[in-house]
């Protein structure tokens, strides 16, 4: 542990970085810092949706039909599952700014779980994909043969969005793990709670990701002639 | 310079009935998308679900990130990303959307 920094009257803050001038100054500049990098973030899930809007702009009869292979009951429940981890998520800022360090420690595990359930759904459906030949690939087969090339567009799409925001829960799933582990120490104070703030921030981040993902995906097709 | 102890305390905590009210207002708008997404709108289906999704993707934005009571730094740099992300969609589809308009010829 650092040594005790104090404040400009001299009063000792345990949660304060020598740097910074009080504690409000450190959390908004964690804030600030985190909100920039998910800016990045933003630009570099942008560049792939923007891929999508072309193709589907080209060829939407092949993606329609395409997006009618995905099981929309599956990728509802995933959307609900992942909504509800970040209320669990959101509740654990909540706690951690109260000084409720069990109630923390609680969410953070709610929250695992829920991210733990979205990925367990998510393996099902690509297991389901592999045994359907909707892998693109030489392997790839697809009902309505006049389709089937532009119709791999889609799914290479919907493999690269959905492993990219896949593997970002996997890495919010370690990050989680670490703020279990900070909290579960007492690093994680009503004064010092900005790593689980920051860590909620990425959390929701890759929420509002699949809230985006699961219409464009999976509801496309749902309505005409498919 | 505001430096005085209490602002090593003041932080706003936001009322767990707000992110309670935005989780309901999230699942409604789930199943509002899904619902509509089954009916036949034409050129609408798609803006009714990026409505939505704006939606739902602005109130997590704003309540369960706390940018309602951020600094107006950090609005900017939050505007700041949909300002460069419209740029990539604006120039984009502006090459790509108007290919087939054939105008000169």
């Amino acid at each position: 542990m650092p040594e005790v920094v104090h404040d400009l009257h001299g009063h000792a803050v345990p949660g304060l970085a020598h740097h910074f001038d009080n504690l409000e100054q450190q959390r908004e500049a964690t804030t600030l810092g985190m909100w920039v990098f998910l800016v990045t973030e933003v630009l570099f899930f942008g560049g792939l949706f923007v891929v999508y809007a072309v193709y589907r702009n080209w060829y939407p009869e092949a993606f329609a039909a395409a997006s009618h292979e995905l099981d929309v009951m599956l990728g509802g429940i995933n959307t609900a599952v992942l909504i509800t981890s970040s209320l669990t998520m959101a509740l654990a800022v909540h706690a951690a700014q109260t000084g409720k360090r069990n109630l923390v420690m609680l969410f953070l595990i709610a929250t695992m779980v829920l991210g733990g359930v979205f990925l367990g759904i998510k393996s099902v459906e690509y297991y389901h994909k592999f045994v359907e030949h909707h892998i693109p690939g030489p392997q790839f087969e697809f009902a309505e043969k006049e389709l089937a090339r532009h119709a791999q567009l889609f799914f290479s799409l919907y493999f690269l969005m959905t492993g990219l925001h896949a593997l970002h829960m996997v890495i919010g799933f370690g990050i989680m793990l670490w703020m279990l582990w900070w909290t579960y120490r007492g690093t994680i104070t009503n004064e010092y709670y900005s790593p689980i703030e920051i860590s909620g921030l990425y959390w929701h981040f890759v929420d509002i990701v699949w809230i985006y993902l699961f219409p464009l995906l999976y509801l496309l097709g749902r309505h005409g002639a498919h | 310079m505001a430096r005085t102890d209490a602002f090593n305390h003041a932080h706003h905590v936001v009322p767990k009935k707000i992110y309670y009210t935005i989780f309901g207002l999230l699942m409604f708008c789930t199943l509002l998308t899904v619902q509509i997404a089954f009916m036949d709108l034409g050129p609408f289906n798609t803006i009714a679900a990026l409505v939505i999704a704006t939606f739902k993707a602005t109130i997590v934005v704003l309540f369960f990130m706390h940018v309602k009571y951020s600094t107006r730094l950090t609005w900017a740099v939050v505007l700041g990303s949909v300002f460069w992300l419209g740029i990539l969609i604006t120039l984009t589809m502006a090459d790509y959307l108007t290919r087939a308009w054939r105008t000169f010829g």
